[in-house]
């Protein structure tokens, strides 16, 4: 069986910084594994600007920050990329089966990394009574229709939510001539950044309804209209308050959950509410020489976070090939 | 007079409070740092943004290249800049940073790519 | 006047039109097919099964809970064992899971015992009552004020949906020609000559001899149409919960609550799949397009089935959806028409009309024989279908291989699920026309990121098999398209 001294997984943000300062560190032989065409992970849709300016004090786009990591990966021998490399199996003792098209590939790993990111609360999970039309989309999938496939969702758009992506999002349907009537978030105050309040919503004179739910979706073969309406502090439905927006699409913004199914696949511990690992220390799993880092630890709201907190797992990664800790 | 406004020069987001005579800005407060006073000042005057969008591509590896303005143009010239992107389409590979358009719609900053783009066999 | 014979649309001609593409018009369809016939099957949305099949529950029942002269007794107790030779010849993977109805009284045993002595009545076996030494063993997350339960090995659970594609699939095969995207508008009853009937749809008209009535929620609507309107279809709605796959071995067996006059009760129910599901409500309603779930809805099922397992949270649940029961009266109505020669109505196929359909097909074919259909076997009939490939149910050592003869199964689109590039190929080459029926038929989009990440690589491999413009595509059928427009250069 091929073995590898480390093996990450994901190569996004996270796992470029994790496999660089393990590179750095000392490790010689390491597998960056990316089920995507191109490194860069969830950056190489976030075109607008807002990264860097603690890493690399500039203002840089999410592609213009992966694009430095990208390249410095490609000029460390020590850094084996392989894309469209799915990840199917990882067992306790660090054996990972990969797909790619062509081949399925087994590696025992000396040490792993796991950076594979979040996935995106979806309207099923949060439950919305209605109908089940077309229109609907988590934030981020529309984000990835409009900015890498040049898709346009619709004509009018509510947004549940009002997280960094759905207020991001809201700007750029308004760039792109959607109507964005509104976002509406069940908490007191936007879950979003202050300033992405300020630079995508007042900007664009799009209304944000705080302490408000929707509180159903109708349309037959695609969305037509969400019914809304005020909540009181236990976020129960106030009586009276509700009122229609039409529209015919409908993003979704209510959070991000970390995905570590392959962390117990591999038996490690992992809490069943935040779905993050559980262990002693921040990075490590409960599996010796299993680590994780960036979002799959900890959903971050900057990547500047993700950038520190992954070069760490990478030392300790590198740590543990010399010492066995 | 005063106006409220948030920074958006960092994610801080610092709460400004901005005295006004008129158009012209008297003093400003509520930031942690210089950036946030010249933002104020350039926020009342002349309001910026950066542009970011994406262009079509053809013949590349990917299909829609990510662009932005080098430096921050006038709030009011945003849609324009939308309606003008439209109409680029990169066919031939680039760099990061390569330059699109040069002082992009006379505002004096380039329209560059935000990544590179190859042919899709040159990976 | 002079007629140009090369431009005049011909009429098609069949021995037996069907209308209705859900599980019970495609097993007809498929039984049919293994004889020398000319049969059209029609459906009135973009793919078969979109109607009431979809939402079915996926359990093929024993057939307890009806009564012993019952259609739906002595067909559900047929079907139960027919199904088990048709999964094996389609490829449609079929598990006896068994099932339990539980009581939380002592004094409710009575009532399991009567539910026992009148399936063994419909020749339902082994049977027996359970209580809390052999519970604790087989179905532990039972909640403790269980007391009791009857065991019922012969239930099982299948892909519903997999089923109809796998029938039609089949049935086309062996010569049946199927027409989704066709409502009937309307039907003509023809005098002299063989042909009996010439139904209007999509703007063609077809002419048959016999012409069965399948169309679920609609059959009435249908049945108006030749005259015959002594029944109803009172459109009956159930919304079920899934749960998260991480809870897939919460239960062992379907889990039955006993049954209320007009329901089974809310149910814990183990999916082909793996999701478990809880549910289904019964309301009716007036709507034959309500799908929509409600906030009571969810209360309902959630108290429902926690009741019997406790350990069932609110978090667990990751998606959900209503289906519509057609619901006729007691009982199937599966008759010829004595008033109308040649047509047969095939109506109310509620539960147990998933398990059923096998039984509800051979009985037809012999109604349509003592009406005057000429039953001649085909030497040729293709009984067996290959089973579809799913990447999530085969060991890794068998992936390899595929992997091998075709490397675009280590293409994965969908990771949730593990669907490669090539069974989504596949689903298209086998039918699939829209994202709902790439859902159905390989999963992807239906896991726990619900297509967030899988959504645009589909739509990319829909343009390519099918030359569509992305605005062609979607979800169901015409109207729920997904994207309103591509950015072209200018």
């Amino acid at each position: 069986m091929n073995e590898r001294e480390l093996v990450v997984v994901g190569g996004g943000p996270a796992g470029m910084a994790a496999a660089l300062a393990a590179g750095a560190a000392g490790v010689k032989d390491i597998l960056l594994l990316e089920r995507d065409q191109h490194l860069g992970g969830i950056l190489n849709q976030c075109i607008h600007p807002g990264f860097g300016l603690h890493r690399f004090k500039e203002e840089l786009t999410g592609p213009e920050y992966a694009d430095r990591f990208v390249k410095q990966v490609a000029k460390t021998p020590s850094i084996e990329v392989s894309l469209r490399s799915f990840v199917v199996k990882l067992t306790s003792n660090m054996k990972i089966s990969y797909l790619r098209p062509g081949a399925l590939e087994e590696v025992q790993a000396k040490s792993v990394i796991l950076a594979t990111g979040c996935r995106e609360r979806t309207r099923e999970m949060i439950p919305i009574p209605g109908t089940r039309p077309s229109g609907i989309y988590p934030a981020g999938l529309a984000q990835k229709m409009i900015n890498m496939e040049g898709w346009i969702p619709g004509k009018e758009a509510v947004i549940v939510g009002s997280g960094d992506i759905g207020l991001i999002m809201a700007r750029r349907m308004a760039l792109e001539g959607m109507k964005v009537k509104a976002v509406i978030e069940i908490q007191k105050q936007s879950r979003g950044l202050v300033r992405n309040v300020a630079q995508c919503l007042d900007d664009y004179g799009i209304p944000l309804y705080l302490s408000h739910k929707i509180v159903r979706i109708e349309g037959a073969d695609r969305v037509e209209k969400v019914v809304v309406a005020a909540v009181d502090d236990a976020f129960c439905e106030k009586p009276g308050t509700r009122f229609e927006l039409s529209c015919d699409t409908v993003l979704i913004s209510v959070g991000l959950i970390p995905e570590n199914e392959l962390l117990e696949m591999a038996g490690a511990r992992v809490d069943r509410k935040t779905n993050t690992p559980v262990a002693a220390e921040v990075n490590r799993t409960s599996i010796r020489g299993m680590f994780a880092c960036g979002n799959a630890c900890k959903v971050y709201d900057l990547v500047d976070s993700v950038t520190r907190d992954s070069e760490k797992a990478g030392q300790m990664a590198a740590q543990f090939l010399k010492e066995g800790k | 007079m005063s106006r409220k406004l948030i920074c958006i020069e960092c994610p801080q987001g610092c709460s400004l409070e901005v005295a006004l005579e008129g158009n012209k800005v008297v003093s400003v407060t509520g930031n942690t740092c210089p950036r946030g006073d010249k933002y104020a000042r350039s926020e009342i005057e002349n309001p910026v943004r950066t542009f970011t969008s994406s262009v079509l591509a053809e013949e590349l590896d990917i299909k829609m290249l990510p662009v932005r303005t080098s430096g921050p143009i006038p709030k009011a010239g945003l849609l324009p800049a939308m309606r003008e992107v439209k109409k680029i389409l990169v066919s031939a590979p680039v760099e990061t940073g390569a330059v699109l358009a040069e002082n992009f719609m006379g505002t004096g900053v380039n329209l560059v790519a935000c990544r590179p783009a190859k042919k899709p066999d040159n990976r | 006047m002079y007629y140009n014979y090369e431009l005049m649309p011909t009429i098609e001609k069949h021995d037996a039109i069907i209308v209705g593409a859900g599980v019970t018009g495609a097993a007809i369809a498929r039984e049919l097919s293994k004889y020398k016939l000319r049969v059209l099957l029609l459906e009135k949305e973009a793919e078969p099964a979109f109607g009431v099949s979809k939402s079915n529950s996926g359990i093929i029942h024993a057939g307890t809970q009806n009564h012993p002269d019952s259609l739906k007794g002595r067909l559900c107790v047929a079907g139960n064992k027919l199904i088990r030779e048709i999964s094996a010849e389609l490829g449609v993977h079929f598990v006896e899971v068994g099932q339990l109805i539980v009581v939380f009284d002592e004094t409710d045993v009575a009532e399991l015992d009567r539910i026992k002595h009148e399936g063994e009545e419909l020749g339902i076996k082994d049977m027996q009552i359970v209580r809390r030494d052999w519970l604790s063993l087989y179905e532990p997350n039972l909640g403790p004020e269980i007391a009791a339960a009857l065991y019922v090995p012969s239930a099982g659970i299948i892909s519903p949906y997999r089923l109809v594609y796998d029938l039609t699939e089949n049935a086309v095969k062996n010569g049946v020609v199927l027409k989704t995207s066709h409502r009937v508008a309307g039907i003509r009853r023809l005098s002299g000559g063989p042909y009996r009937f010439e139904v209007e749809a999509a703007g063609s008209k077809y002419q048959t001899r016999f012409l069965i009535n399948a169309a679920g929620l609609f059959a009435d609507k249908v049945s108006a149409m030749v005259g015959v309107t002594d029944f109803k279809i009172t459109p009956r709605k159930g919304e079920e919960y899934l749960l998260d796959k991480k809870r897939e071995h919460i239960a062992n067996h379907l889990v039955f609550p006993l049954p209320t006059p007009t329901s089974k009760g809310i149910l814990i129910i183990k999916t082909s799949d793996g999701n478990p599901m809880i549910g289904p409500t019964a309301r009716d309603t007036e709507d034959r397009n309500d799908l929509a779930t409600t906030e009571e809805g969810l209360n309902e099922v959630l108290a429902g089935a926690r009741r019997m397992m406790p350990s069932i949270e609110r978090g667990d649940i990751i998606a959900y959806f209503a289906g519509l029961r057609p619901a006729a009266g007691k009982d199937f109505i599966i008759r010829h028409e004595t008033t109308v020669p040649g047509f047969v109505n095939v109506a109310g196929i509620q539960s147990p009309g998933l398990t059923a359909a096998p039984a509800i097909a051979t009985m037809v074919v012999g109604i349509l024989h003592g009406n005057g259909l000429v039953l001649t076997p085909k030497k040729n009939f293709h009984s067996k279908r290959e089973k579809t490939t799913h990447l999530f149910e085969i060991p890794l050592s068998k992936t390899r291989e595929l992997i091998q003869k075709d490397p675009s199964y280590g293409d994965i689109v969908c990771r949730c699920e593990m669907v490669s590039a090539k069974e989504i190929r596949e689903a298209i080459r086998r039918g699939a026309r829209t994202m709902d029926g790439i859902k159905f038929r390989t999963r992807a989009q239906a896991g726990r990121c619900h297509g967030g990440f899988c959504t645009t690589r589909i739509m990319k491999i829909m343009q390519e098999e099918l030359g569509m413009t992305v605005e062609e595509i979607t979800k169901r059928g015409e109207g729920s398209e997904l994207v309103r427009e591509e950015r072209r250069h200018e």
